[in-house]
């Protein structure tokens, strides 16, 4: 059986993946979860979960190219630039200020 | 409790430590899978630790240091239990050795967590309290391996051999010859 480790570092963080480990049971991914991940102080909790209990989704579909949906896919800069120029109203670049 | 009485006994707790302790490192990188060998490493480290902190209350009473009580005594002055002197390659009699050893620990320890002396019965509630989770780790492998016929005819075969501490067998000899070869390498006295 393959867990999934996850660990937090301090109280209040969010876990974050540790890694994986194989063991027969739950009380044996419990022991060596604590001992790879556990033992140097490094967390101060641990979640350990069998790997079929996570649900991996990796379909994102967007036909029409919603790229405003996107963080790094909207180009605002541009826009804005466009629009001063219509404006009449574009700035000089920042250097020479 | 006499200082040398006491001293004895953390001897003999210590040598225990001590040598099961080199005896389970000798599974290091070979241990039957990866999360094992790094649990049963462990293990193996925490048992030295163990051993270096009861030598060093012993030292403290017989006037000398925990390097020179673990390493310069001839191997027939060891006063550990025959159960972890011995070399076994098979990891259903490592374990076996690993539960009878755990029990009889855990046995000593509570006596010591209830002794008069607040410097033994505080170490002991040290020790015991990573001795707790090897406890747990020998109970997980018992419940697991119980039916096999090779784990009990090892549980058998060792069992008689954990009170067992006069004389040592010739494993000890070769296991204190590998122990001891760094150290005996350079003059008495050298600062390590």
């Amino acid at each position: 059986m393959i867990y999934e480790v996850f660990r937090q570092e301090r109280k209040g963080q969010a876990f974050q993946h540790a890694g994986s480990i194989e063991a027969p049971d739950e009380r044996f991914a419990e022991w060596y979860a604590r001992e790879q991940y556990g033992r140097r102080g490094e967390s101060t909790a641990l979640w350990v979960v069998p790997r079929e209990a996570v649900h991996e989704i990796d379909d994102f579909v967007d036909e029409l190219n919603r790229n405003y949906h996107r963080v790094d896919g909207y180009p605002l800069k541009e826009k804005l630039k466009e629009a001063r120029e219509r404006a009449g109203t574009s700035r000089a670049p920042a250097g020479d200020r | 409790m006499s200082e040398q009485g006491r001293a004895e006994l953390l001897l003999e707790i210590a040598d225990d430590e001590l040598i099961l302790g080199w005896r389970d490192s000798e599974w290091t990188g070979i241990a039957p899978f990866l999360e094992e060998d790094v649990a049963f490493s462990s293990i193996a480290q925490n048992e030295i630790g163990h051993a270096r902190a009861l030598y060093e209350l012993a030292a403290r009473d017989l006037g000398t240091t925990a390097d020179e009580l673990a390493f310069d005594r001839k191997p027939d002055e060891y006063r550990c239990s025959r159960l972890v002197e011995l070399r076994l390659p098979g990891w259903e009699h490592t374990i076996a050795r690993h539960y009878l050893y755990e029990e009889a620990d855990a046995a000593r320890l509570e006596q010591l967590k209830a002794s008069d002396d607040p410097e033994l019965a505080g170490l002991a509630e040290k020790i015991d309290r990573e001795e707790a989770y090897h406890r747990m780790h020998a109970q997980m492998w018992f419940d697991r391996l119980q039916a096999e016929p090779r784990f009990v005819a090892a549980l058998d075969e060792l069992r008689p051999l954990v009170d067992l501490r006069d004389g040592h067998g010739e494993e000890l000899t070769e296991l204190w010859e590998q122990m001891t070869e760094v150290r005996r390498s350079q003059p008495a006295g050298t600062k390590w």
